[in-house]
């Protein structure tokens, strides 16, 4: 840890401006939060890259099943209420936390886990389905990029997960520390960011996948 | 650690308030139930009018998210977020359309013997 030096600003005409040294390192105010939204930002670019692959290449179907044929839309929506319903119940658990309830907290962030592990058991459920019917990834361009585009989202959401059990267990160990708010605040950016990216997800492949051409 | 920083950070996080996460549940509900109902009902015979439709309402529901969500404002960080979010912005928009864009023109120019099997 290295130690500030400030130079104080005043305004008094001195030829030279007074400098002295504060203990500790300077700390931009909520650095931390600043960061983590940089690599969401990030992040964003590599879905970029995958919806463009996607936008290239959804229509090349080399002779396979093209996405009307293949796309079941009440299991995407069942996928997207999931995904919905646990942005919300992150929300109360960061309500919770913000009155300084470590149990309602927890609480809110296991049912927020739980519907994480439902969306992913039914993309799971999907995408085995899809390569028994023999739609995998290698059978078309068109299912390459989409496996790559859905499966990215859904090991995000994989990762979200075990971050939330390891969140969980911190907060049973320490309790609402300063440092666990603030991991429970990035958690919650990188869950609701998910959401962001799902709703690219269901609008751009599986909803206008199935549209007539 | 005095009682002084304490105060400091507790104030250090963004405030959320149970009315702004309803408010965001329920405008995100109300906009993933009609593109689902447009395209699973067939409201609209156009493919295209569609597609323009419910990507408008997926640009909609982002913005809904990123503001009751994610506390998106040109206040927060001193506007580094809002700036970064812009900044990201424009180069997701320049990769997706840039691609779609290059990549349509290389497919119709760069192939004129499909150019018969495309129209057909």
């Amino acid at each position: 840890m290295s130690d500030t030096t400030v130079t104080a600003n005043t305004n008094q005409g001195a030829a030279e401006p007074s400098r002295f040294l504060v203990p500790g390192e300077y700390h931009v105010p909520q650095g931390t939060l600043l960061g983590f939204w940089i690599y969401l930002m990030s992040d964003c670019l590599i879905f970029a890259s995958l919806f463009a692959t996607y936008g290239v290449l959804g229509r090349n179907y080399a002779g396979g099943p093209s996405g009307a044929d293949i796309f079941e839309l009440p299991l995407v929506a069942l996928n997207t209420t999931f995904l919905l319903i646990s942005s919300i119940t992150y929300g109360f658990a960061v309500l919770q936390m913000q009155q300084n309830k470590l149990r309602g907290t927890m609480l809110w962030l296991v049912i927020t886990g739980l519907f994480g592990a439902a969306f992913i058991g039914v993309e799971l459920y999907e995408f085995i389905g899809l390569i028994n019917e023999g739609a995998g990834p290698q059978r078309s361009g068109f299912l390459t990029a989409f496996f790559s585009l859905v499966g990215t989202h859904g090991l995000h959401v994989t990762f979200g997960l075990v971050w939330m059990v390891t969140l969980l267990l911190q907060l049973k160990k320490h309790g609402l520390i300063h440092e666990n708010k603030r991991r429970v605040f990035c958690l919650s950016m990188f869950w609701h960011f998910l959401d962001v990216v799902w709703i690219g997800v269901f609008t751009f492949v599986y909803l206008m996948g199935v549209l007539p051409a | 650690m005095s009682d002084h920083h304490d105060d400091h950070h507790n104030e250090e996080f963004p405030h959320s308030s149970f009315r702004g996460y309803m408010i965001g549940f329920v405008l995100s509900v109300i906009l993933t139930v009609i593109p689902f109902w447009l395209v699973m009902a067939n409201v609209i015979s156009s493919s295209a009018a569609t597609a323009v439709v419910i990507l408008g309402f997926a640009v909609v529901q982002i913005v809904v998210h990123m503001v009751y969500f994610l506390h998106m404002n040109f206040q927060s960080q001193g506007g580094w977020n809002m700036l970064s979010l812009i900044f990201t912005s424009i180069l997701v928009l320049i990769t997706i359309f840039g691609s779609l864009w290059v990549m349509y023109h290389m497919n119709v120019n760069m192939m004129p013997s499909m150019m018969g099997d495309m129209q057909g």
